[in-house]
């Protein structure tokens, strides 16, 4: 079943597949029978022009809008409606378009809190700390701190996540999302209002992510040169349904698709 | 200069996580708990315990637990002054039926009944935000002082309406009513807020404080990172009508000795804690004696200079008080919009920096 990409990564069996997901907002048709598949250890693009569904899509994912219509299977399960915690304990991890920081818990605070899935001592202890709570505390912060050093954050870890700038902001939020360790990662625009240099370092995260931890990525990115460089596969959605799907070679040369949104410059 | 972490190097997670990481902050809390403890005790006289020591002990912890819900989780709630009248009567009925039973049990059952009826008041927080929850909390005030006003039971039919708490003894030496002796009433009390200041502090560091703050901040991405709202938002409720249960309870058994609902768990000692910690600072454990102690001291201290200072008829000092302390109010919100804890946190910036401005 897998099978190897040109760079040597592996890319198993199908971790979540979306099968004819229909989702409307009583008149205004959001989704129309979408479905695609993310395969395990890849990097699984969605863009679309504004409007198009990408971000509804994610939601769905996550479990904050629940489809009309159509199932979702994560792991070769069917999955039941769900609320979005429930969704994050099942091992879907995800970073929002504007940022979702938690603004006044410092850097720390806010990727410790990325692991509260996966903390469980209960009252009683959390009150006496000394003991099994504080001893939960320090193996988290281990994982917590490899998360830190990997995305090179250790200056501001004690600052409070609502007085730094933009770009940082959005490396703190990918962090709190890979310190859940989740299986699968949805980054809504990571990119979004950044320079050159700093989509630069955010890719280079991405792929070290999906390289060293194994993590299957979904992203939704409107910069082109990036989705075509990063991503194994792209589903490309247009008012709510599906265009193409394919590897960004097959993307970029479908008619559809250059017609609806790329456009003849970019061809 | 004097207050800096230079050199203070911490080696160990643990060391780094501690309540107070900075040596001299260390140093001046100890200190501060010994001469509470230890040097206090011996001094304490009738006038210090129930005009200064007692009241600002007993709406600290209030200021605390109300804290712990509108600080750090978000949730703003005007009952208050209810469910400190709920920790009272529960108070009073456990101490009735149970007269062997010790008061520290007493006191922590109390705050454990009014968990329990924070918690189900605590259940429109799930659909309402806001300043329409803090409207929606204003039932419980209303409801719960009615409850105790309506129902005989609660005050056992008593002819004036009013509950007195019942002497009861600690290892022998009277606690409650007109024969306790100051110094055990006040190390009571101080046991009990400085033991819940450390468990508050304790849960506020680790996952549950973290799940509440992450709800407090932005409650769509707490939910996607898998805290579950309805439990963050209910154990918040229910821990901080634990502390207010107990308050209350410590203010009517040992503080007051008597206590009928109307006056003194009315709506304004809802607005009274909610000032405190508006004041001290939201959201910091600090800010909630800070703000507790602005505004149980402060007419202490105004009325002691204006009365006995100057000479001025009591009446008029009353009046003048108010003022002051209205215009205090103001002017430490403005000069930090983030309570007296904040101005103390810039301060020790300051302090690790000086004589350097930078």
């Amino acid at each position: 079943m897998a099978e190897s990409t040109q760079d040597g990564r592996k890319i198993g069996g199908t971790l979540l597949e979306v099968k004819n997901i229909s989702l409307s907002f009583g008149g205004v048709k959001a989704l129309t029978d979408i479905s695609f598949d993310i395969k395990e250890g890849e990097i699984r693009a969605i863009i679309g022009p504004n409007g198009a569904g990408k971000s509804s899509m994610l939601n769905v994912i996550s479990g904050f809008y629940h489809p009309q219509q159509g199932e979702v299977w994560f792991r070769g399960q069917k999955r039941g409606s769900m609320r979005p915690y429930e969704v994050a304990r099942q091992g879907i991890a995800r970073t929002f378009q504007n940022i979702a920081l938690f603004k006044g818990m410092s850097t720390l605070d806010n990727l410790m809190t990325g692991r509260i899935t996966q903390m469980h001592t209960n009252l009683f202890w959390q009150a006496i700390w000394k003991g099994p709570a504080e001893r939960e505390e320090i193996a988290h912060r281990e994982r917590v701190e490899h998360i830190i050093d990997f995305l090179g954050i250790q200056a501001i870890r004690k600052t409070p996540v609502g007085r730094l700038p933009y770009g940082l902001q959005k490396r703190v939020e990918l962090g709190r999302a890979l310190a859940a360790e989740a299986k699968l990662l949805l980054l809504d625009e990571p990119m979004a209002g950044m320079n050159l240099e700093e989509k630069e370092d955010m890719c280079r995260f991405i792929l070290d992510v999906n390289d060293e931890f194994g993590t299957t990525i979904a992203l939704i990115e409107h910069d082109m040169g990036v989705v075509m460089d990063l991503s194994d596969r792209v589903v490309v959605l247009d008012y709510g349904r599906k265009l193409a799907d394919g590897t960004p070679a097959e993307v970029r040369s479908d008619p559809e698709v250059i017609k609806a949104y790329l456009g003849g410059a970019h061809a | 200069m004097f207050y800096r972490e230079a050199g203070d190097f911490k080696t160990s997670y643990s060391s780094d996580q501690q309540t107070f990481p900075i040596r001299l902050d260390r140093h001046m809390v100890w200190g501060i708990l010994a001469i509470a403890f230890f040097v206090v005790p011996f001094f304490i006289n009738d006038y210090w315990e129930k005009s200064v020591l007692l009241p600002f002990l007993v709406w600290a912890m209030a200021a605390l637990g109300l804290n712990i819900l509108t600080g750090f989780c978000g949730q703003v709630s005007l009952g208050s002054g209810g469910f400190m009248a709920v920790g009272a009567y529960a108070c009073y009925k456990l101490m009735v039926a149970f007269p062997w039973m010790n008061m520290f049990i007493v006191v922590i059952l109390a705050g454990l009944i009014t968990a329990v009826v924070g918690m189900i008041f605590g259940l429109p927080s799930l659909r309402i935000k806001g300043f329409y929850l803090a409207v929606a909390t204003l039932a419980s005030q209303f409801f719960l002082v009615w409850l105790f006003n309506k129902v005989p039971w609660f005050y056992n039919n008593s002819a004036s309406g009013m509950i007195v708490a019942p002497e009861r003894t600690f290892f022998g030496i009277p606690l409650t009513g007109a024969e306790s002796p100051s110094w055990i009433t006040y190390l009571f009390c101080l046991t009990l807020v400085v033991v819940f200041a450390f468990i508050a502090h304790n849960l506020i560091r680790g996952r549950i404080g973290r799940s509440w703050m992450a709800i407090r901040d932005m409650d769509i991405a707490a939910e996607i990172i898998g805290v579950p709202p309805l439990k963050a938002k209910l154990s918040a409720f229910a821990i901080s009508s634990f502390y207010i249960g107990m308050s209350g309870a410590m203010m009517f058994a040992i503080y007051l000795g008597t206590a009928e609902p109307t006056e003194a768990f009315g709506i304004s000692k809802s607005f009274l804690v909610l000032f405190m910690i508006i004041i001290g600072g939201l959201g910091s454990i600090l800010g909630s004696f800070l703000g507790a102690a602005f505004l149980t001291l402060m007419p202490v201290l105004l009325k002691n200079v204006m009365v006995n200072g100057f000479g001025w008829p009591a009446d008029l000092a009353a009046h003048i008080e108010l003022l002051l302390i209205g215009a205090l109010i103001m002017f430490f919100l403005i000069v930090e919009p983030h309570g007296l804890a904040q101005l103390w946190r810039v301060t020790k910036e300051k302090l690790r920096l000086w004589p350097f401005p930078h």
